[in-house]
């Protein structure tokens, strides 16, 4: 089975925060990390291999230093992996993303299995996986909690929904979103790491991957970003002060009022 | 590319400090971009010089776009219910409509359509188009995403909102990739820009550190989801009136190459978090599960629920459904009870819409103050078993 798992490259939220002063963002030490959901897509795709064979490629598109995370990949159990990275491809959203991708899958010979995040936690659009689907006229699972069952050609899966979870089967070839809950992320191994060192990286352009410049980057992105702001909180910070009795008095009285 | 233009830069760094990518920096003076730019735009916002600009965005005069007109919600229905989410966003979309003087439809998939039309009608639709399939039975992303597709690709709508919901989530962007157009994904604000009547969608990103406002100038539909409980619907008037359109997709396309086999609903023990008025919500202030009991006996007084942040639930003290915040549910109660809980923008954003906060919390500096309606500075373990004590007295002494 050859596994695709396509990996991004984010920011780490954690720390970046708003500063409630200036209204800003403060970056300070922001790290890049590794995707959190795809950790856990990177995971399954190892442990599929493990247990019916196969290879495992990692593949993000990004600048180049995005090969970092490519390489930690490579330390948690991937086989291979694959850049895709040109000045074109900057300001890209969700429809050019998926181009981008489905062209270099294209490239690379396809898959019999895509696995995604569900998210990326910067984006937070959780649109990537659905589109390359489309892409790449394949059928897909989104919200993936759970591998039930691996069949010769297909694979019973369960999803989550709002309302629990269904269980559905799907053939092959076929793109997963992963959740957190599916499985628990291995560290690096030490062989794994130093399988990392000495990696080659594959490195497409947009003219390696066949690209047609107007469906990539701003260009072929429908969506603008027309502002960006901190988000305006209305609290109306009015306190109850005293003693803590008078304290509990005056909550009870209004608790009572509105229950 | 972001263009800087070094005449005009002044160095004054407010580019810099609102870039949530690390990508621009005043060096010598000037505004230097590195490759972190992602070409988000947030610092040509904030350039008061107008040093800054995004090449490569050009309004393409398409005279296509004037034939796509008319508002459209998708109205989830899953298991024979309607998502409430449908009826917000019915009340959203009524307001788009009027302002725009278009027709609001709710496009309907269903293997029984029963009494919904007329209950879309009731919460604004003013047309009701419905494709009724036994192939609809199931949900499934390829004959939901083929049919909404094939509607628009007929009736030519200029937007098409849904539910920011696990189904919404999965085959919206099926629909929007088929039709090479852009979609919003999350939703929180939906404007009409006065100019063009263009639909502006401002949304979270980056963790709910910071909102974005997205345009779909070049391409239509403009597609949105929009994140739960953040509009409100309209109260059902049962007087209204409006058509309903039935329609007919080729069987070919309501096959999938995924098929149901089975569901599991969720345990039953759930308090439906987002249907609670009262919701009393717990934090690493707690310390525990003790703490945590004395949430529980609060909320069971006041016949609410019981949520909690991150920290709380990452602790084991709570199960994740209780979650509330970016990575949880999202809650807008009448009376939302903030204990031992900072206020971190991911939780912020789960609850910041509750009708009253209360927030009790022993540090005057917490942020979560900031969206309190009012609070408390004091220890929870004081002031919880008193608050509790009062209440019952209260509640016994009316009796
Ligand atoms: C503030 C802001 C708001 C935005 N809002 C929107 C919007 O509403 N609509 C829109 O279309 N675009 C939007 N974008 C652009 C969007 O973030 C980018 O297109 C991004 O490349 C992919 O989207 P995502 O981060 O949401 O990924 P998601 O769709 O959330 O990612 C899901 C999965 O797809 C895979 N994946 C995603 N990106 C890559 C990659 N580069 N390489 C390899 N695998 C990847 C990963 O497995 C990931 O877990 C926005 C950008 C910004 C900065
Ligand atoms: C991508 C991302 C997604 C996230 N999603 C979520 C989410 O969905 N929901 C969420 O909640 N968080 C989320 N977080 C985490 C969030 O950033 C915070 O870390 C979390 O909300 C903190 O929880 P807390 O307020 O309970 O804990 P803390 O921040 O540790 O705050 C504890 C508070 O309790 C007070 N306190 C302590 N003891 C007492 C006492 N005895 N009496 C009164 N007050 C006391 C303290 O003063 C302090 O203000 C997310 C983070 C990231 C990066």
């Amino acid at each position: 089975m050859k596994i695709i798992v396509c990996v991004k490259q984010v920011p780490d939220a954690k720390d970046v925060r708003l500063d409630p002063k200036t209204n800003t963002l403060s970056r300070e030490g922001v790290q890049s990390i590794i995707n959190p959901y795809d950790r856990h897509a990177l995971e399954e795709a190892v442990r599929l291999k493990e247990k019916h064979g196969g290879t495992v490629i990692v593949l993000t598109m990004g600048p180049p230093q995005a090969a970092e995370i490519l390489r930690e990949s490579v330390s948690c159990g991937a086989d291979e992996a694959v850049l895709v990275s040109d000045r074109a491809f900057a300001g890209a959203d969700t429809l050019a993303t998926t181009y981008t991708l489905s062209q270099a899958i294209r490239k690379i010979g396809g898959a019999d299995l895509i696995l995604c995040g569900k998210q990326a936690i910067d984006g937070d659009t959780a649109q990537v996986g659905p589109g390359l689907a489309v892409r790449m006229d394949i059928p897909y699972v989104t919200c993936v909690r759970r591998i039930a069952q691996v069949n010769d050609k297909s694979f019973v899966v369960e999803r989550l929904m709002d309302d629990g979870y269904d269980e559905v089967e799907v053939g092959l070839p076929a793109l997963f979103t992963v959740v957190k809950e599916i499985n628990e992320p291995r560290l690096p191994s030490l062989k794994g790491k130093m399988k990392a060192k000495k990696l080659a990286i594959t490195t497409l352009t947009a003219a390696e991957i066949d690209a047609d410049v107007a469906q990539l980057g701003l260009k072929g992105s429908p969506t603008w970003v027309v502002r960006v702001f901190a988000p305006q909180l209305k609290g109306e910070r009015s306190m109850i002060a005293g003693t803590v009795q008078e304290q509990v008095d005056q909550l009870a009285e209004k608790l009572l009022e509105w229950c | 590319m972001l263009l800087i233009d070094i005449d005009a830069c002044i160095g004054c760094g407010l580019c810099e400090a609102n870039c949530a990518f690390d990508a621009i920096h005043v060096v010598d003076g000037i505004a230097e971009v590195n490759e972190n730019c992602t070409l988000c735009g947030g610092c040509v916002d904030v350039c008061e010089a107008g040093a800054l600009k995004i090449e490569g965005r050009e309004r393409e005069e398409k005279d296509g776009l004037a034939a796509w007109s008319g508002i459209w919600v998708y109205a989830e229905c899953r298991h024979g219910r309607v998502a409430p989410v449908t009826f917000e966003l019915l009340g959203a979309g009524r307001r788009l409509a009027d302002l725009k003087k278009v027709p609001l439809s709710a496009v309907l998939l269903t293997d029984q359509a029963g009494d919904i039309p007329a209950l879309l009608i009731s919460y604004g639709a003013d047309q009701v188009y419905v494709v009724e399939d036994q192939a609809l039975a199931d949900f499934t992303d390829e004959a939901y995403g083929n049919a909404l597709e094939d509607l628009a690709r007929q009736y030519r709508p200029e937007v098409i909102l849904a539910g920011a919901t696990a189904i919404g989530r999965s085959f919206i962007p099926r629909v929007a990739t088929s039709l090479k157009t852009g979609l919003t994904a999350d939703c929180t604000q939906l404007d009409i820009q006065p100019e063009d009547g263009a639909l502006l969608q401002t949304r979270p990103a980056f963790g709910g550190n910071i909102m974005a406002t997205i345009a779909c100038p070049n391409t239509r539909p403009q597609m949105a989801t929009v994140r739960p409980l953040v509009m409100k619907a309209l109260a059902a008037d049962p007087a209204r009136t409006g058509a309903v359109i039935n329609c007919r997709i080729a069987p070919e396309r309501l096959q999938s190459r995924v098929k149901v086999r089975n569901f599991v609903a969720l345990e039953g023990d759930q308090v439906n978090l987002n249907e609670a008025d009262i919701v009393v919500s717990g934090g690493r202030g707690l310390e525990g599960e003790k703490g945590f009991a004395l949430i529980a006996e609060l909320a069971h007084l006041l016949d609410g629920a019981v949520a909690a942040s991150r920290a709380a639930v990452d602790s084991g003290w709570i199960p994740y459904p209780h979650q509330v915040g970016q990575t949880g549910k999202t809650v807008s109660p009448k009376v939302y009870i903030a204990c031992g809980i900072s206020g971190a923008i991911q939780h912020l954003v789960g609850m910041q819409s509750a009708d009253t906060i209360i927030a009790i919390n022993r540090d005057p500096h917490a942020p979560i103050f900031d969206v309190a309606t009012y609070g408390v500075v004091g220890d929870v373990f004081e002031i919880l078993p008193k608050l509790i004590e009062k209440i019952k007295q209260a509640r016994t002494s009316s009796i």
